[in-house]
């Protein structure tokens, strides 16, 4: 093994991307598998120029269902293993993802969304949250971090392999091509010396061992009753780690008449918002979660308990506003959507939508 | 092999490898799978390498193959049992990775992830059953039909006009992959030969030469809706002619 990683803590700047494969590096990740999509690709550039100081591998492979279903080879021998995409991409991933929720494999996927549908543009958007919390012909037995920072980049990069390793559900860094190509500073650190434990993988098959007990892992079910209890198996397993996983943040909801409801980037537009407007004296409050798979429904119910009206904006047409409603299916509170499918949104935006209120 | 005698009855010859909980197999009488599967499963056993082996298979009639060995096995999706395997092998190179599947998984829906293992030239082994249609799925024309062979979506023969000449998927890998390849095609119509194909697959990747792609040409009599006669005909006669029997690349061994 060459240096250390990551000693100490460094003050750095740099891209969205370059911070998830630090991350990778810190996670104390083996593999990645790759194959090229604006825009993730400086994921696959930084780890390829890490990877050989910190003996770790890459393999680029034919397309995003290849990469997809390596990854899960790597994960099944047991190494930590992950790749990266976006878009398009995603879409030709969730084959694999599906596979992972049916056989519990812990996958880690990094998403950096771009706009959709189809090609689209490679810049950014928001509209690949549905597809990465529900993609597959399954129940979304996955989790998802929705980061807003570079700095969550890299905490949440680190968390997920946790996180998966765990729990055994796939698992996704949901960012967006704001945070993937922008520059901004962040603390990268050695998790271990920060006295965090990183979950340790375990080979599901091809241990060596002489006269070991061999293992039949299978997707397929000859009968409805088989595949109805793997499938309620799984989701009570998964019912039982959502309260343990699910992040969300808030503030001032408690005395807010109107609530900002949003997450990924677009909460740091609106936690802006919320500040400017509180200075002025507003009862406005904010919502985000970070987890928008298993979605804090429990904590946003109880948040918009006092409020008059919600303003839910996203860079969609209407996929946070969805979970917001199942969220809060039977409450009377008003719910305001400012939707913009592949643009970005601003304070200034929010702060006008919500004079328009 | 196991004990032959059983309370003074001979019992069935089964390789040590196979997983003896599973069988009699799931396969139709008359299918080729089973021929296939115990060509390999003697060549593991004789190569001793059951413990190391990682066996995937793919969706289609190969999948029934999932519990079928006594090794750690995978059933994976259709046409991603070489990705699934390539992603194995590159994170643990001690496994011996074999890769199952049938025509329609190799050269249709993962004839993608087929031609860049060879050019990548991974150190796993792939082994397909050619039986010339998708016979779980009922009997479609896949790849491999043979041309004015009848189907369910070619009811009036294969027209190869429309659909384009039988894929030669040896061929294919023997073109492209780098030195180190072995590249064969055996029949059921001769295990003996077939085994020392697989069994010279097996050795190549533990030897870490390169990609070992064996095709082995089988039957399909519950949807070519033949007989035994017809079958073995069939198999023997227009399947040979067209996809020609032997070896394609052998790796030169250094010497010393």
């Amino acid at each position: 093994m060459a240096e250390v990683s990551l000693k100490g803590e460094q003050r750095v700047f740099m891209t969205g991307n370059e911070a998830v494969a630090w991350a990778a590096v810190a996670a104390k990740v083996d593999i990645m598998y790759g194959y090229p999509i604006t825009p993730q690709n400086e994921i696959m550039h930084y780890w390829t120029r890490l990877a050989p100081k910190y003996g770790k591998r890459f393999l680029q492979v034919e397309d995003e269902i290849s990469a997809g279903f390596t990854t899960l080879g790597g994960v099944m021998s047991g190494r930590k293993a992950f790749t990266a995409t976006a878009g398009p991409g995603n879409v030709l991933m969730q084959e694999s993802a599906g596979m992972a929720e049916m056989m519990r494999l812990p996958i880690v996927y990094i998403i950096q969304q771009r706009g959709g549908p189809s090609t689209a543009t490679v810049i950014y958007a928001q509209q690949e949250t549905t597809l990465t919390c529900f993609g597959g012909n399954g129940e979304g037995h996955r989790i998802v971090y929705s980061t807003a920072t570079h700095q969550e980049l890299f905490d949440y990069t680190i968390k997920a392999f946790n996180s998966a390793w765990t729990y055994r559900f796939p698992t996704f860094v949901l960012g967006d091509g704001y945070q993937a190509k922008m520059r901004e500073p962040l603390t990268i650190y050695d998790p271990e010396e920060r006295g965090q434990t990183l979950v340790k993988p375990v080979a599901l098959v091809g241990e060596n061992i002489k006269g070991k007990q061999f293992k039949h892992l299978r997707n397929t079910y000859n009968t409805e009753d088989e595949l109805y209890e793997v499938v309620m198996a799984n989701q009570r397993d998964w019912d039982a780690m959502a309260p343990k996983v699910v992040e969300w943040d808030q503030k001032g909801c408690e005395d807010a008449e109107v609530i900002f409801v949003t997450h990924g980037v677009v909460s740091r537009a609106a936690s802006t918002a919320y500040d400017q407007l509180r200075a002025q004296g507003k009862k406005v409050g904010y919502f985000r979660p970070i987890t928008v798979r298993p979605f804090p429904d429990e904590q946003l119910g109880a948040a918009v308990k006092g409020a008059k009206k919600l303003l839910v904006a996203e860079s969609a047409y209407g996929q946070l506003l969805k979970m917001v409603k199942t969220a809060l299916y039977g409450s009377n509170v008003e719910i305001v959507p400012m939707l913009r499918p592949g643009v970005g949104i601003t304070t200034e935006e929010i702060v006008e939508e919500y004079s328009k209120l | 092999m196991q004990e032959l005698k059983e309370n003074n009855v001979l019992q069935p010859a089964m390789p040590s490898s196979w997983n003896e909980e599973s069988k009699p197999h799931k396969f139709c009488p008359g299918c080729g799978h089973g021929i296939i599967l115990k060509a390999l499963g003697e060549a593991i056993d004789e190569l001793g390498i059951k413990d190391q082996v990682v066996f995937g298979c793919d969706i289609g009639c190969s999948l029934l193959s999932w519990d079928f060995f006594a090794c750690d096995s995978v059933q994976t999706h259709h046409g991603r049992t070489t990705p699934v395997i390539t992603g194995m092998k590159r994170a643990n190179n001690e496994i011996i990775g074999i890769a199952y599947m049938g025509d329609g998984g190799g050269y249709a829906i993962g004839s993608q992830h087929l031609f860049n293992a060879a050019v990548r030239n991974e150190k796993i082994t792939i082994i397909l059953c050619n039986n010339c249609n998708y016979g779980m799925t009922g009997g479609q024309m896949a790849p491999t039909t043979l041309p004015g062979m009848k189907t369910e979506t070619s009811p009036y023969g294969r027209d190869i006009e429309q659909t384009g000449a039988p894929t030669k998927g040896p061929e294919m890998v023997a073109a492209v992959a780098p030195e180190g390849a072995y590249v064969a095609r055996g029949t059921v119509a001769n295990v003996r030969q077939a085994k020392g194909f697989i069994k010279k697959a097996l050795e190549n990747q533990m030897a870490g030469r390169g990609i070992s792609f064996v095709e082995i040409l089988s039957g399909c009599p519950t949807n070519w809706r033949t007989n035994a006669k017809q079958t073995w005909e069939f198999i023997e006669k227009d399947m040979a002619q067209y996809f020609k029997v032997g070896e394609l690349r052998v790796p030169q061994v250094k010497e010393g």
